[in-house]
């Protein structure tokens, strides 16, 4: 077992994110591993969607920008880079990463994790569906994709492969930190404790610049310096499973215990067991110590044995959504705006045969992300946003039209009308038993 | 006082259900809180939208509390039209939520 420590870096916390804190990282960072989670439960399922359309496509489209602009840095400082960016087409992804190493003159070896495609196997195993409580065949809607959460063990074996780059598909997001800890520390499967301590370092490093001030700055509460060149986190981890969070001199945002314990119950549903493929980890009793300015010490993380079925995220089609949206301002403007989206409910229903339980009618400025939950406000302007989900896209395309023909149809001085398209990927969930998942690892040459 | 005045708010989601892990920003604030942010008065800040029982669960040692409102989201990020589909706003809707004395 590894005495030292093993050095992460977080260059990605989601599918959009910036490249250039990764790039630093890369630089000066002095990293073991650079880590970019860049998948979300709708993320693979609109991969899925993307290569159903093109059997070549289907991993991430930010894949090339950013392999190209952190491999000849991680490559000089012997920094092995994971990744889930392989999204629905892992294969094809790891393809790309040996091209484009071999392009920049590094003999890089390039792994890739399959397995977690398993369209098949939930065809056959027909389990019960989460949102519905129902059996698979038992929905109407048509499935493209399945994909199961697999945990850190083929990226561990990836590694031990001697792979540069760890190219994957669905994977537990703290499992790409997980991985190259298992391998580094020769963590056993069923030592509990330190899973659920790699666990933790990972689901806080996962989402990059949200443990530096990201997601967190309020210029009232809690001020952020220079988000604009917000650095991303690293941890150094012990054998132990302890870790020290830390940023890059010079770069902007905030590290302490506030963002730490923020970023710890982030999405967190039940701290004392948060369910991966690997552990079930124990957040109850982690503490958090400022060691340094921008460093702290994370200790106490637990765990116990972990679940006996694997998460599968199911795609289907859905449909589409159709939206547009037109500005009102000064005097009576949620008025003007309530007027026009009245006509737009009544014409939607009217001459294009929309379901009126379909139809979303929100008054941004005026309590819309709150739900209806606030009362109305009296607002210097506001922005009418009527969206719908309908099966074709000819028919979603006619909200946005209706939108925009309040221009010479609907009430005074609206403005800035934007109409916008786009289909349906629904997300839903099941579980299969672990047996019937088989991760693989495949090793390309550079 | 409202729960801005000392607390910090961080909202997440799973499927249709809302996350809230809500940070005092002192001692007192904590206290304060554990013995008067009750379930039943999140619960009741977020009104019919809630579809099922409202949890907490006390983190002593960060300190905060973690608070499981099912039903919010109205189907989540992938079934929702809503202009904020993951409900990452409705962190700072809590914290206008008045603390009884």
């Amino acid at each position: 077992m590894s005495r030292r420590t093993v050095r992460l870096g977080a260059g990605a916390g989601f599918a959009g994110d910036r490249i250039d804190p990764a790039v630093d990282l890369a630089r000066r960072g002095e990293l073991d591993y650079l880590i970019f989670e860049c998948l979300g439960e709708r993320t693979v399922a609109a991969a899925q969607s993307r290569r159903l359309a093109d059997p070549a496509s289907g991993y991430d489209p930010l894949l090339e920008a950013r392999l190209l602009a952190v491999l000849p840095y991680a490559a000089e400082a012997g920094t092995t880079v994971v990744t889930n960016s392989g999204a629905a087409n892992p294969v094809a992804a790891g393809e790309l990463a040996a091209r484009i190493a071999a392009r920049s003159g590094l003999a890089s070896r390039v792994a890739v994790v399959t397995g977690d495609d398993v369209l098949d196997t939930v065809r056959r195993a027909d389990p019960v569906v989460w949102e519905t409580g129902q059996r698979l065949s038992a929905c109407q809607d048509e499935l493209i994709s399945a994909n199961a959460y697999l945990g850190s063990q083929p990226v561990a074996a990836a590694l031990a492969q001697g792979a540069d780059v760890v190219l994957t598909g669905r994977l537990a997001d703290p499992a790409l930190y997980l991985g190259p800890l298992r391998y580094r520390h020769g963590w056993g499967e069923t030592e509990w404790d330190s899973l659920g301590a790699g666990t933790v370092t990972g689901h806080l490093l996962e989402c990059a610049g949200q443990l530096t001030g990201g997601y967190f700055a309020d210029p009232g509460t809690k001020p952020v310096p220079g988000m604009a060149r917000l650095g991303f986190p690293f941890a150094d981890v012990a054998a132990d499973g302890t870790a020290v969070l830390g940023k890059l001199p010079g770069t902007g945002g905030r590290l302490d215990i506030r963002t730490c314990a923020e970023q710890l119950l982030y999405e967190v549903d039940d701290p004392t067991a948060y369910l991966t493929p690997d552990v079930t980890a124990d957040f109850s009793r982690v503490t958090f110590t400022q060691t340094d300015a921008d460093q702290v010490l994370v200790e106490g993380a637990g765990g116990r044995p972990r679940p006996e079925d694997l998460k599968v995220t199911l795609g289907f089609r859905g449909g589409w959504t159709g939206e547009g949206q037109i500005g009102y301002a000064g005097p009576r403007a949620l008025d003007r705006a309530k007027l026009a989206g009245d006509i737009v409910r009544e014409r939607l229903v009217a001459v294009h045969g929309v379901d009126e339980t379909a139809i979303r009618v929100e008054y941004i400025g005026a309590g819309a992300l709150f739900r209806g939950l606030v009362s109305d406000v009296d607002p210097v302007e506001v922005r009418l946003r009527v969206s719908a989900r309908v099966a074709d896209a000819e028919l979603a395309d006619a909200i946005g039209w209706e939108v925009e023909s309040l221009y010479t149809n609907g009430p005074a001085g609206g403005g800035g009308a934007a109409r916008h398209l786009r289909e349906v990927v629904a997300v839903r969930s099941c579980l299969l038993p672990r047996n019937s998942v088989r991760p693989d690892v495949h090793l390309l040459e550079g | 006082m409202i729960l801005d005045d000392i607390a910090d708010v961080r909202a997440g989601d799973k499927g249709d259900t809302l996350m809230l892990a809500v940070f005092p920003r002192d001692g007192a604030a904590f206290d304060a809180l554990e013995s008067r942010l009750s379930p039943e008065l999140v619960a009741c800040h977020f009104g019919s939208a809630v579809t099922g029982g409202v949890t907490r669960t006390v983190l002593p040692g960060l300190p905060a509390f973690v608070f499981r409102v099912p039903g919010v989201l109205g189907g989540g990020v992938t079934g929702s039209t809503a202009l904020d589909g993951h409900g990452k706003t409705l962190g700072y809707y809590l914290l206008t939520l008045s603390i009884p004395d």
